[in-house]
């Protein structure tokens, strides 16, 4: 396998105007005759969608649920940046491009996030002309807030429902294409293989999940958009339908998987409350901002919280980073909540847990400011916890969240297989290691409205039609196999239920390739995931025989084979990469004081894996990163 | 533009505006109708007076009742072709049903309508025409009244259909605002307490004046 | 806690008409969510070889849209700007009886269980929810301000998630609510304005093909709406569709 990352040549600010110079046109007359699929209805899938049928080729769209408007980038909170600079705070496409660099802790591709900090600005013309209600000020022009991980105001933001907003935006384009009928939308229908020939994606085989007939599509390039994978975790912040199949499919058919391991663990969520949890509420990071995160200085101490008086209290986080206090970095918040927990100082029913405390906020500027300010997340808290935290301390707990790693795309988002681009968070390229906040949003949408458009096109004028129909014998035989497995799962007949081996396949990375991962552990569920998977093809429980119409629980075992198999080139990925580096922290590879400690000699590369076929490992390739324009530092925020 | 408010009429707005328009027109002679009642309390010179007065001018009068004969007309067609709709628009009903901000006046519209229209008749036969009346001499209003009134189940009657007039007007008074779109943040909490002012007042005169007569304050 | 749920159940077969079935909730503990209380009902229905109960959900953090049924007469049930992924247990009695519906209306069909197809919706944004520009021709952000008061109200009428429940809860199964958060949300702004009267026209008629009823004013949509739209919003599209008749 070749990992060629197409990058462009020339200088930096230069490369993507190079690129579109140097990418193939379609004629226009031309694009009709063209087809392509599109998986997923997110920002990214809508976004590129619409954009497509815009410029004329002839597209089909796919999503599992039963409205493209509600894929789960709906559900992203806080905002966008861009590098629009309307603060005149000194904002750049060079500090964006700095910023994202070095908070995915230069574990990304230099010229890709480039390009997304130079397209950012577009996205907001787009979104306003598309009538999406970013926040304003008095005089009517677009207004910022700060985010983490930036020292500038670049995020633009629709109260909490930024993610919303857009992605109403990008329905609303992608409705006008349907309407028109430039594409036609395939809804509660899911993506089950790929079907590649001769090395080129021809199309792909899809489940109704309606009526369970299993068919083809084929068409001249299939882009996938269809998510990450944090749902591995069975409790993430995702939603119920998330999953890793299509992604996961396309690996099997020779699409590399890169930095699996690289998943994103967000500090400030609702904590689980018992085994019937089915996932978890993100609560805005924005609550750092005047809360004070704290345990209890003794293990096993279970008084109430406001009888914990202050000199029995360890405000952990202020204690061991003075200078960023409650405000350090996802990543690091997240582990040393872990930590204290671990300790037996966690707080709630579950002991995992610790306080988010506004006593001393409330204090300080009053109780109605911090209504002011939170109002609607202590609400929320509330509806859910059934606990006042105006009166008691609120409890949080680290979620997962996003997955920074992802199928390996080149510059133009082409994957491994010709003719399959990945698209959004389902892609590897633009956050390294980490994320920071507000630009999962930014990225999905330059992927959709100006980057794939433009290769896409490329790629057809330089391939050609792919003249394969669905009745040639690959797309048969891809359609037997996924009828085969569907057959097989409804025969097991066993005990368990697919959300039960979920749930423990959940603990199992939790435990040991979650927020801190040390070889043992790796190795331990290397064994673990295996003995698991085995259970489950031998002692699944489904609604059984019913094929031919609404059967959740085969949908559910379908994702849940996938993640089982999945999960272990996660593991994988996350025991061979000995360093830490932004989400993914090795206990062995640490400063004296718990830092995370990089290994740039040996690990400034992106791992992508290639299937090597059933029970084997998979095979590791590494596309070396090189910085020209960044100098790696580490990162400190003591 | 004949053929665009034929389309216009063919949406359920269409017919909801036309509804709020006329019944518009409905209550403001309900209104007039209800506040030249009150002159029944001024004796037999003055109701008389009144109706000989109105009675002068028979190109107004025919002109007012042909006006309203078409208000009501399309107030009722656009009623029945709404209620169609809406039956047919949920065939399965729920099991268990609740509502939390209907009032029951909302509610209760599609029944006002057909028992204020039965009264409707019964009233033209009984003041107008006198058909249903015992004793009807034409042109003495003030006598047919107070004879009509004195018959306690008549009482009764225009009792009880001035009551279910009045929850119609009360919905009707603040819905036709809503419906041609005159709504305002600012003023949108006057309009029920509009809507029962004027409900109140009409009804209430209509009710007032079978009691005056059943109480022999007029005889 | 335990509950004794009044389930309806409906194949997809076209001659099946639908009943109740009754199934015991037992050991749920308060702080469940009440699609998780289903999840738990459902994980021992398929335990038991028996049919676990179709619903339709996804993000379970109230945003998404997908969930909803009628609980005891109430869509999204009793608690107010809520939807149903964010109704928690604790908020019913022991031993209650909870009847669950799906949406009912002509123009939500229902598929299986609790799930309906709501693509009406869907098809009424296509016929005119949207403003025509193409992708990588709009002016600067800030080339058009707009009065912050009208962004923030597009704003709440955007928050619209097209769950349906504007729909469940009216007595005539109207879809105003949800046609009028569109309409107010894109006439607000100045970049909606060359397609206003246009898409007043193909919305409308797109609402009126489904099958939906028609407003009677009687409040039931915003009192259900869990981002609790308020129905001021019909009047603007009232208002709209009426001045509409006058251009052009």
């Amino acid at each position: 396998m070749q990992l060629d990352p197409k990058i462009p040549e020339g200088p930096i600010a230069e490369k993507w105007d190079r690129a579109k110079f140097q990418l193939k046109l379609v004629n226009p007359a031309n694009k009709r005759k063209y087809s392509v699929i599109v998986v997923g209805s997110g920002l990214a899938g809508a976004s590129a969608a619409a954009t497509l049928a815009e410029l004329g080729y002839g597209v089909d769209c796919f999503c599992y649920q039963d409205s493209p408007r509600r894929a789960h980038s709906i559900a992203a909170q806080g905002g966008i940046n861009a590098s629009k600079n309307y603060q005149n705070d000194g904002d750049s496409d060079f500090r964006l491009f700095y910023d994202t660099i070095k908070g995915g802790d230069y574990r990304s591709r230099e010229a890709n996030v480039y390009r997304l900090a130079q397209l950012s600005g577009n996205i907001i013309d787009q979104c306003v002309a598309q009538g999406v209600p970013f926040a304003r000020e008095y005089g009517g022009l677009l207004a910022n807030r700060s985010f983490g991980g930036a020292q500038v105001s670049r995020t633009f933001y629709a109260r909490g429902q930024t993610g919303q907003q857009l992605l109403l935006g990008a329905y609303s384009a992608l409705s006008r294409q349907i309407g028109l009928g430039n594409v036609k939308m395939h809804t509660r229908t899911e993506m089950l293989d790929l079907v590649v020939t001769d090395g080129r994606a021809r199309g792909i085989v899809v489940r109704d999940m309606l009526s369970g007939e299993v068919r083809s599509h084929a068409a001249d390039a299939v882009i996938l958009a269809t998510g990450g994978y944090s749902n591995v975790f069975y409790l993430s912040t995702n939603a119920k339908g998330c999953n890793v199949t299509a992604a996961f499919r396309a690996y099997k058919r020779g699409a590399a998987f890169a930095n699996p391991c690289y998943t994103q663990i967000h500090p400030t969520c609702i904590p689980v409350t018992g085994e019937h949890q089915s996932k978890l509420t993100l609560m805005s990071e924005s609550l750092r901002n005047d809360g004070r995160i704290w345990v209890p200085k003794e293990a096993g101490d279970r008084r109430p919280p406001g009888e914990i008086p202050p000199e029995d209290r360890d405000y952990y986080l202020e204690r061991r980073y003075p200078s960023f206090g409650n405000l350090v970095p996802r990543d690091v918040a997240s582990r040393a909540a872990k930590k204290v927990c671990d300790e037996g100082r966690g707080v709630g029913e579950t002991g995992l847990g610790v306080y988010l405390d506004f006593q001393t906020a409330m204090e300080r500027l009053g109780e109605d400011a911090i209504r002011d300010k939170y109002g609607n997340l202590f609400h929320m808290y509330e509806k859910i916890t059934a606990e006042d935290p105006y009166e008691v301390p609120m409890r949080i707990f680290p979620a997962l969240h996003y997955t920074m790693g992802g199928l390996w795309v080149d510059y133009n988002l082409e994957s491994t297989v010709a003719g399959l681009f990945v698209l959004g968070e389902a892609n590897f390229s633009d956050h390294g290691a980490n994320r920071l906040g507000a630009s999962a949003l930014m990225q999905g949408l330059a992927d959709g409205y100006f980057v794939a458009p433009m290769t896409v096109g490329d790629f057809l004028a330089r391939a050609g039609k792919s003249s394969l129909s669905t009745d040639s014998g690959d797309f048969k035989a891809a359609q037997t196999e996924v009828n085969e497995k569907i057959k097989k799962l409804l025969s097991i007949k066993g005990e368990r239920t697919a959300d039960s081996f979920h749930r423990e396949l959940g603990k199992i990375l939790w435990e040991h390739c979650g927020m801190a991962r040390n070889a043992e552990g790796l190795s331990k569920a290397l064994e673990q995931i295996p003995r698991l998977r085995e259970e489950f093809w031998g002692n699944l429980k489904v609604l059984p025989g019913r094929n031919d119409q609404v059967n959740q629980t085969l949908e559910r075992a379908g994702r849940v084979a996938d993640f089982l198999e999945f999960a272990e080139v996660m593991v994988t990925d996350a025991l061979s990469r000995e360093e830490s580096c932004g989400g993914h922290f090795r206990e062995e590879h640490q400063t004296e004081e718990g830092e995370a400690r990089r290994d740039d000699e040996r690990f400034a590369h992106v791992a992508a894996w290639e299937f090597a076929g059933v029970g084997k490992p998979p095979v590791l390739h590494k596309e070396q990163l090189t910085f020209h324009e960044v100098s790696l530092t580490q990162r400190s925020y003591k | 533009m004949a053929t665009a408010a034929l389309k216009f009429y063919s949406t359920t707005i269409g017919k909801k505006m036309v509804m709020a328009v006329t019944g518009l027109l409905l209550a403001l002679f309900l209104l007039g109708h209800a506040l030249g009642n009150l002159q029944l309390l001024g004796g037999p010179q003055q109701l008389d007076g009144y109706a000989a007065k109105l009675h002068g001018l028979p190109a107004l009068v025919w002109a007012v009742r042909l006006g309203l004969l078409l208000a009501l007309g399309l107030h009722v067609l656009s009623a029945i072709g709404l209620w169609l709709r809406n039956r047919s628009s949920r065939p399965v009903r729920y099991q268990v049903q609740r509502f939390r901000e209907t009032t029951y006046a909302a509610r209760t519209m599609i029944w006002g309508g057909p028992i204020i229209a039965l009264f409707l008749v019964y009233h033209l036969l009984h003041f107008t025409t006198g058909q249903v009346h015992g004793s009807f001499e034409k042109g003495h209003v003030y006598a047919n009244v107070v004879a009509g009134f004195k018959v306690w189940w008549v009482s009764l009657v225009y009792i009880g259909a001035n009551l279910t007039l009045a929850f119609h007007l009360y919905h009707g008074m603040w819905s036709w605002l809503q419906t041609l779109g005159m709504g305002h943040p600012k003023y949108n909490r006057w309009r029920p307490i509009f809507a029962a002012a004027f409900a109140g007042v009409v009804g209430g005169i209509n009710i007032f004046l079978p009691l005056v007569v059943l109480l022999g304050i007029r005889r | 806690m335990k509950f004794t749920l009044k389930v309806w159940r409906q194949t997809a077969n076209p001659k099946d008409t639908g009943r109740f079935r009754t199934y015991e909730a037992s050991d749920i503990s308060p702080d469940t969510s009440f699609l998780e209380m289903l999840d738990i009902v459902n994980e021992r229905l398929i335990e038991r070889g028996d049919d676990p109960i179709a619903f339709d959900h996804d993000c379970r953090e109230g945003i998404c849209g997908t969930c909803g049924c009628v609980v005891n007469g109430f869509a999204h049930g009793h608690q107010e700007g809520t939807t149903l992924c964010q109704l928690h247990m604790r908020s019913f009695d022991d031993g209650q009886i909870i009847w669950i519906e799906p949406w009912r209306a002509r123009a939500f069909p229902v598929i299986t269980d609790l799930m309906v197809d709501r693509s009406a919706f869907d098809r009424i944004i296509q016929a005119g929810g949207f403003i025509s520009i193409r992708t990588g021709s709009p002016p600067d952000g800030n080339a058009i301000p707009i009065p912050k008061d009208d962004a923030d109200l597009a704003f709440e009428a955007a928050a619209c998630i097209g769950c349906g429940a504007c729909v469940a809860s009216c007595p005539n199964a109207s879809a105003m609510l949800f046609v009028s958060a569109k309409i107010t949300q894109l006439g607000l702004v100045p970049q909606g304005q060359p397609e206003r009267w246009d898409r007043v026209r193909t919305m409308v008629a797109a609402m009126e093909e489904a099958g939906f009823g028609a407003c009677t004013n009687n409040g039931e949509c915003e009192a259900a709406c869990p981002k609790e739209i308020p129905m001021d919003l019909i009047a603007r599209l009232n208002r709209d569709l009426a001045c509409s008749l006058l251009k052009k």
